[in-house]
C-alpha cells in the first residue's frame, strides 16, 4: 500500500508501529501511515481493530499503564515521539485529546479552560479572561455560556460539555488534536455542531478522528486509515477510500458487508 | 392445619419478631438519647460555660476548663489526624492503586478502625507520658488521632477511587502531571465525601473516654497548656458521674448532654453533605 506523496507537509509520521498491551496482548501491527498538517484524518474500522490503540500512541497515554510496549516510530516535528526521554507532560499540552464521553472537570466552566492555562502557567486573571474566551469562540460555545461562565460545568447539556472539552484542549494551543469518538455519546444535532467545528479548527490545528460512523468519516476527513485487527489495511484520501477503494477488505467494509 | 394456613403463620411470626427486634434496639436507643436529653437540659445553664468548676460543697461553677480542653485536644487531633489521613489515602488510591502494599496497607487500616480504644490509649501512655513524667494534652491529642488516622485514610481512599477513570485521563490529556491532576480535579471531584469523613471521624473521636484517661488526663482548673494535663468533657463526664455528689452528677449530665449534641449534629451535617452531594 503505498500513499502518494502530495506537497503536504506531514505533521505525525508513524513508521512500522508495533503496540502491545501487558500481557502480550499485540494490538497494533506494523504500522505505516503520515498524518498531515492541517488537514482531518480519519481512523475507522471494526470495533477491536486497534484504532482507538493507535489514537493512544500519539500523546503516549497508554504510560499510565503499566506493562505497555511500543515499537517503531512515532515522528512528531523531527523527533521520535516513541523514544525514551520523552517528556511526556510536554507532548500532550502539544497534542490534545478529546474522549468519547464528554469529560468535564468539576469546577466552574471558566475554571475548566483555565485549568490547562494554568498548568501553562498562565495566572494572570485578564489574560486568562481573554483566553477562556477566545476558546470558548473556537468551539463555538461562547454564545450560550457567555452569561453563566461560573456555573458548574456539569449544568451544561452532554453537546455543550464536549464543546467545552473541545474549548479547553484548544485553550492551551495544541498542534494536534486526537479525537476518540468524540460524538458517539451525543445526539445528532450536537454532532453535527460538532462536525462543523472540526473543518474550521484544521486551519490552525491537525486533527486525527477515530470514529466508529463511516458517514462521519466520509463527511468530515480528508484522509482517512482503515484498521483490521491491528493492522492498517488501507491508507489514502478519504474519497478514495469510499469511491474507489484498492484493497477488496475496504471495499467490503465501507459497504457495509461486514463490521 | 392446612399448608397455606402454616405458610401465613409462619409468614406472620416472622414479621412480628423481626418488628419486635427493631423496636427493641430502638427503644434503648431513644431511652438513653432521651434520658440524657431531659437530666442534661435541667442541669444546662450559662454558669456551665463560663465558670470552672468549685470545691465540691460550694454551689454553682461550671465546666469552662473541660469545654476548652475538649476543643483543643479534639482540634489539635483533628490537625494532626487529617493530613495524615488524607494523604495516606491519596497514596492508596492513587500512588498505590493495584499494588499489594496499597492492599496491604488497606487491610491494617481495616484492624486498626476495630482496634479498643484503650489500647490506643495504653500505647500512647507508655511512649508518650511515661517518658515525659506527667500526663499532657499532646498526648491526649495524639491518641485521637491514632484513632481518626485509619477512618479518614480508608474514607478518602474510597472516594478518591470512586472519582471515574476517565476524568485523571482528561487531565493527563492536557499535559498535567500527576499532582495536579490529583490536587485539582480528583480531589475537587471527591471533595464531599473526603470532608464527610473527616467529620464523622471527628464524630468519632470527640466521644472517646479511654484514652483520653491515660493520657491528658484531667484538671480542676482552667488550662489551654497542652504539655500539662487538660480537662476534657469525656473524662470529666466520667469522674463526676462517678463521684459523691449531687451536683456533679448534674453536671455530668448536662456535659453528656452537649457532646452528644456536638456529636449529632456532625453526624447530620455529614449526612446532608452526602445528600447534597449526590442529589
Amino acid at each position: 500500500m503505498e500513499v502518494q506523496i502530495v506537497a503536504e507537509t506531514v505533521e505525525l509520521e508513524v513508521r512500522r508501529l508495533d503496540f502491545s498491551y501487558a500481557g502480550n496482548i499485540h494490538a497494533l501491527k506494523k504500522i505505516n501511515l503520515s498524518v498531515y498538517k492541517n488537514s482531518v484524518t480519519a481512523l475507522i474500522g471494526p470495533s477491536g481493530c486497534g484504532k482507538t490503540t493507535m489514537l493512544r500512541c500519539f500523546n503516549r497515554m497508554h504510560d499510565l499503564y503499566p506493562g505497555n510496549k511500543y515499537e517503531g516510530e512515532i515522528m512528531f516535528q523531527g523527533k521520535n515521539i516513541l523514544a525514551d526521554g520523552t517528556d511526556h507532560i510536554n507532548l500532550r499540552s502539544r497534542i490534545g485529546m478529546v474522549f468519547q464521553k464528554p469529560t468535564p472537570f468539576p469546577m466552574s466552566i471558566f475554571d475548566n479552560i483555565a485549568y490547562g492555562l494554568k498548568l501553562k502557567g498562565i495566572t494572570k486573571r485578564s489574560n486568562l479572561s481573554e483566553k477562556v474566551e477566545r476558546a470558548l469562540h473556537h468551539s463555538a460555545l461562547w454564545d450560550e455560556v457567555k452569561d453563566k461562565l461560573h456555573a458548574s460545568a456539569y449544568e451544561l447539556s452532554g453537546g455543550q460539555q464536549q464543546r467545552l472539552v473541545i474549548a479547553r484542549a484548544l485553550a492551551v494551543n495544541p498542534e494536534v488534536l486526537l479525537f476518540d469518538e468524540p460524538t458517539s455519546a451525543l445526539d445528532p444535532i450536537s454532532t453535527a455542531k460538532i462536525e462543523e467545528l472540526t473543518e474550521t479548527l484544521k486551519k490552525e490545528v491537525t486533527i486525527v478522528i477515530v470514529t466508529h460512523n463511516m458517514q462521519q468519516a466520509a463527511r468530515i476527513s480528508d484522509w482517512t486509515g482503515f484498521l483490521m485487527l491491528g493492522e492498517l489495511i488501507e491508507y489514502d484520501r478519504t474519497d478514495k477510500i469510499f469511491t474507489a477503494p484498492s484493497e477488496k477488505l475496504t471495499e467490503d467494509y465501507v459497504t457495509g458487508r461486514f463490521g | 392445619m392446612t399448608r397455606e394456613q402454616l405458610r401465613k403463620a409462619e409468614g406472620f411470626a416472622a414479621l412480628l419478631l423481626s418488628t419486635l427486634a427493631a423496636f427493641l434496639g430502638l427503644f434503648w436507643l431513644v431511652f438513653i438519647l432521651g434520658d440524657v436529653l431531659v437530666h442534661g437540659i435541667k442541669a444546662l445553664n450559662l454558669s456551665l460555660f463560663v465558670n470552672d468548676p468549685v470545691p465540691p460543697g460550694v454551689e454553682g461553677g461550671g465546666l469552662r476548663n473541660a469545654f476548652v480542653g475538649q476543643l483543643l485536644i479534639t482540634v489539635g487531633a483533628t490537625l494532626m489526624g487529617v493530613p495524615v489521613g488524607v494523604l495516606g489515602g491519596t497514596f492508596l488510591a492513587e500512588y498505590a492503586r493495584g499494588r499489594k502494599i496499597a492492599r496491604f496497607i488497606s487491610i491494617l487500616a481495616d484492624i486498626m478502625v476495630s482496634v479498643p480504644s484503650i489500647v490506643i490509649g495504653t500505647f500512647i501512655y507508655a511512649s508518650l507520658v511515661k517518658p515525659i513524667g506527667h500526663f499532657n494534652g499532646w498526648a491526649g491529642a495524639i491518641a485521637l488521632s491514632i484513632i481518626m488516622i485509619p477512618v479518614v485514610l480508608r474514607t478518602t481512599e474510597d472516594m478518591l477511587s470512586l472519582v471515574p477513570w476517565t476524568l485523571r485521563e482528561a487531565a493527563f490529556a492536557l499535559g498535567a502531571p500527576y499532582y495536579q491532576v490529583i490536587t485539582k480535579v480528583v480531589y475537587r471531584g471527591a471533595a464531599t465525601g473526603i470532608l464527610t469523613g473527616i467529620l464523622l471521624s471527628i464524630a468519632r473521636v470527640a466521644g472517646e473516654t479511654a484514652p483520653l484517661l491515660f493520657t491528658s488526663f484531667n484538671n480542676s482548673f482552667f488550662s489551654v497548656n497542652m504539655g500539662q494535663p487538660i480537662a476534657s468533657l469525656t473524662v470529666t463526664i466520667f469522674q463526676y458521674a462517678m463521684g459523691p455528689y449531687e451536683n456533679w452528677h448534674e453536671q455530668a449530665w448536662a456535659a453528656a448532654f452537649v457532646i452528644t449534641i456536638f456529636i449529632l449534629l456532625l453526624t447530620i451535617t455529614g449526612r446532608i453533605i452526602i445528600k447534597w452531594r449526590y442529589k
